[in-house]
């Protein structure tokens, strides 16, 4: 074996510096792309939702891919429903946002899977 | 119309202040008026690879507080009448500089120089984006070696964003130069080669600056290569890439002492 690695070209370590750089770059430029554009996207789509949906903050996950002809933006929000346990979220500050005829109808639903169960 | 040049890098040590003073000599002596500005405040060093450490009186934060006129504290080149120099301050704190006295020097320069060019300091902190802030070239030195490659991916990104071109939404003009590169161990794959860092950092080749010992012996003794040795091969590689900054179009090559079996045409034209 040792006569073969012999005769083979010797170690190249430039294609592993290569890849090992265009990986990390490629991760590196996605975060820095993000900087405060996302944030900033983050807190006024949320204080849209927040509007019609009693939502957390954390509720929300927003992500952008950078493609070479298109970028794609992703929003994912959870909007807890009656059956999720921490459900009448932190009343006061949403529950003013929430328009009054929606949120009777939520506790009218939240009384029925009360009763139900 | 006078353009601003900044010369960085990010990482430190890879050649931005020896390939300021080569290129500022080599376009000072194709006949344009050339000034140099150290914008490393605090570890100048322009003033030494140029061989003017024994003349700075007053520096660049002198001029930008207004305790000097700008013309007291240029310095002549004394072998090249059309080259200038702007030392920074050894003393003073970089925090000293400020955006608006930068910016008023720089204007007051471009009124009477081809070329301000800014040796930016290592690093991306105050200096750094003070150094880029204005300018409309851009020419990020890098090294065949992977921490010198990321450091300038950060630094173009900075270059699309902190300078007052990407801020209006214009573009700075930006160049990459390849220095300390080996031919003979890239071509045995030691070392990246030229097409790995241009296909990384995509932005047009200006030069290849060969590794050689010849940069030592001029910075040893105080003056650019392109003034020391004009006949080396890192000198001509300079003085080609400066013709390119003027808008020539040339072919890029590897620049060899040696009989030429590595001095071959990469077939790639700087943008």
């Amino acid at each position: 074996m040792k006569l073969l690695n012999f005769f083979r070209r010797p170690n190249t370590t430039a294609p592993v510096a290569r890849e090992r750089l265009q990986l990390l770059l490629a991760h590196e430029r996605a975060v820095s792309g993000k900087s405060d554009l996302i944030a900033i996207l983050q807190e006024e789509i949320m204080a849209v939702i927040a509007k019609h949906f009693p939502v957390e903050q954390e509720g929300i996950k927003i992500k952008m891919e950078r493609g070479e002809v298109v970028s794609t933006l992703e929003v994912e929000v959870e909007i807890p429903t009656p059956m999720c346990p921490s459900f009448p979220l932190p009343p006061k500050p949403m529950a003013a946002a929430i328009d009054p005829s929606e949120a009777e109808a939520f506790e009218d639903e939240q009384e029925l899977a009360q009763t139900g169960s | 119309m006078a353009k601003v040049l900044v010369v960085t890098s990010g990482k430190g040590g890879v050649g931005k202040t020896t390939s300021t003073a080569a290129l500022g000599a080599a376009l000072a002596s194709s006949g344009k008026n050339v000034v140099l500005i150290d914008f490393d405040v605090g570890l100048r060093n322009l003033d030494l690879v140029m061989g003017a450490e024994r003349r700075v009186v007053y520096d660049l934060i002198n001029v930008v507080q207004g305790d000097a006129k700008l013309a007291q504290a240029l310095i002549r080149d004394k072998r090249l009448p059309t080259l200038s120099l702007l030392p920074a301050s050894q003393t003073r704190d970089k925090d000293a500089l400020t955006d608006e006295g930068v910016s008023k020097v720089i204007g007051e320069l471009k009124e009477k120089f081809d070329w301000v060019i800014c040796d930016s300091p290592a690093g991306i902190e105050r200096g750094a984006t003070l150094a880029m802030r204005h300018a409309d070239v851009a020419i990020v030195v890098t090294n065949p070696e992977v921490s010198s490659v990321r450091d300038s991916d950060r630094i173009i990104g900075l270059l699309d964003s902190k300078t007052e071109r990407a801020e209006k939404g214009e573009r700075v003009e930006k160049h990459l130069l390849l220095t300390r590169f080996d031919a003979v161990r890239a071509g045995r794959g030691e070392m990246l080669n030229v097409a790995d860092v241009l296909e990384i950092l995509s932005i047009p080749l200006l030069g290849i600056i060969p590794e050689s010992s010849e940069v030592l012996r001029a910075s040893n003794l105080g003056s650019p290569i392109t003034l020391n040795n004009p006949a080396s091969a890192a000198a001509r590689a300079y003085f080609e890439a400066a013709r390119r900054l003027n808008g020539e179009a040339l072919d890029v090559i590897v620049p060899s002492d040696r009989k030429s079996l590595f001095g071959k045409i990469f077939g790639r034209r700087a943008a």
